[in-house]
């Protein structure tokens, strides 16, 4: 009982410990880490396109990641930073492209189809509502009504 | 047969679009240092120990730029293409040793041949970086006042060698 409280301690002891030293240079870079991965996921791996800069594991994104922890320890802008990946790997490399004449189409093109099917939907509804428009009695088709209507009262 | 029209032909204009798009190679990224200065840098020779490169020697020539490494399944692939290439003496071909180790980057010259008038060892990938190489190989063609006129991303082809990169050489050449 004794020796394995003593071993108990010993763990609970050491593993503090380890856990300080760990945690140490963590906390200064925490800054640093966390503006890393807000840049570095607004943009694209080019090695494996569909995964984003922070969570890639190719090799090409690890040295981009070592860049851009250079940068920020620079002092340089996140604008700067951005402006470097897009000066050499073009604007593919952002997920949100800027706006220009050539990207245009891409930002205005979901808007386009909102309008072409907004239009469709009025023109639909227009012409179901004329289709529909109860059709006006004249006066003998009245009468009748009335008469057939009177005839199935008890 | 008149309300058929437009779902047909909003079919066949999405068809249309996805031909085109599956046609496309993802890979090809338009590269923004096309028509922009090739970007400086001062590297170690991988043959010659001691001696530096820098894009700026090859001033006044048209040269080809061509990162590789010998870990590079693809470059095996365009290897032979460069060798017969260089042996011609068209155009100088420059190498760029990309995140390599200097035995193992010597091995590979020695086994299959050095296309190269000398490489330079890019150890860190930091010159890659500058220069947006993302899949290796890729070949640069900078025309006589250093500015870079095309890239190729992945293994030179026969084909793109004959179509793309020797009429561009020799309209620069002029």
């Amino acid at each position: 009982m004794k020796l394995s409280g003593l071993l108990l301690c010993c763990v609970l002891v050491f593993s503090g410990a380890a856990m300080a030293r760990e945690a140490a240079p963590m906390a200064a870079d925490l800054e640093v880490e966390k503006r890393m991965v807000a840049i570095s996921e607004e943009l694209r791996c080019l090695v494996c396109q569909n995964e984003s800069l922070s969570g890639s594991h190719a090799e090409l994104a690890q040295d981009l990641r070592r860049e851009i922890r250079k940068m920020i320890a620079e002092g340089k802008s996140d604008k700067e930073i951005l402006d470097f990946m897009v000066d050499r790997y073009g604007d593919f490399v952002r997920y949100r492209p800027p706006m220009k004449p050539t990207t245009w189409l891409l930002w205005g093109g979901p808007f386009l189809f909102l309008a072409g099917g907004l239009a469709a939907l009025i023109a639909f509804l227009r012409r179901r509502a004329k289709d529909n428009a109860a059709p006006v009695l004249s006066d003998e088709e009245r009468r009748r009504a009335a008469t057939l209507l009177d005839q199935t009262k008890p | 047969m008149k309300r058929f029209l437009i779902p047909l032909g909003v079919f066949v204009v999405l068809v249309v679009f996805l031909a085109v798009g599956l046609t496309l190679n993802p890979r090809d990224v338009p590269s923004p240092l096309k028509d922009k200065p090739a970007p400086a840098f001062t590297l170690p020779q991988l043959a010659a120990a001691g001696k530096s490169f820098s894009p700026a020697d090859m001033k006044g020539r048209v040269w080809l730029f061509n990162v590789w490494a010998s870990w590079c399944v693809s470059c095996r692939q365009e290897h032979p293409l460069l060798v017969a290439f260089a042996k011609e003496g068209k155009v100088p071909v420059v190498g760029l040793n990309y995140k390599d180790q200097e035995a193992d980057a010597k091995g590979w010259l020695a086994q299959f041949g050095d296309p190269y008038v000398l490489s330079a060892v890019d150890a860190d990938g930091r010159v890659g970086i500058d220069y947006g190489v993302y899949g290796v190989p890729e070949t640069y063609v900078i025309d006589k006042a250093g500015m870079i006129r095309m890239k190729h991303t992945g293994p030179i082809t026969p084909e793109s060698l004959q179509k793309q990169i020797l009429p561009l050489v020799a309209e620069l050449s002029k």
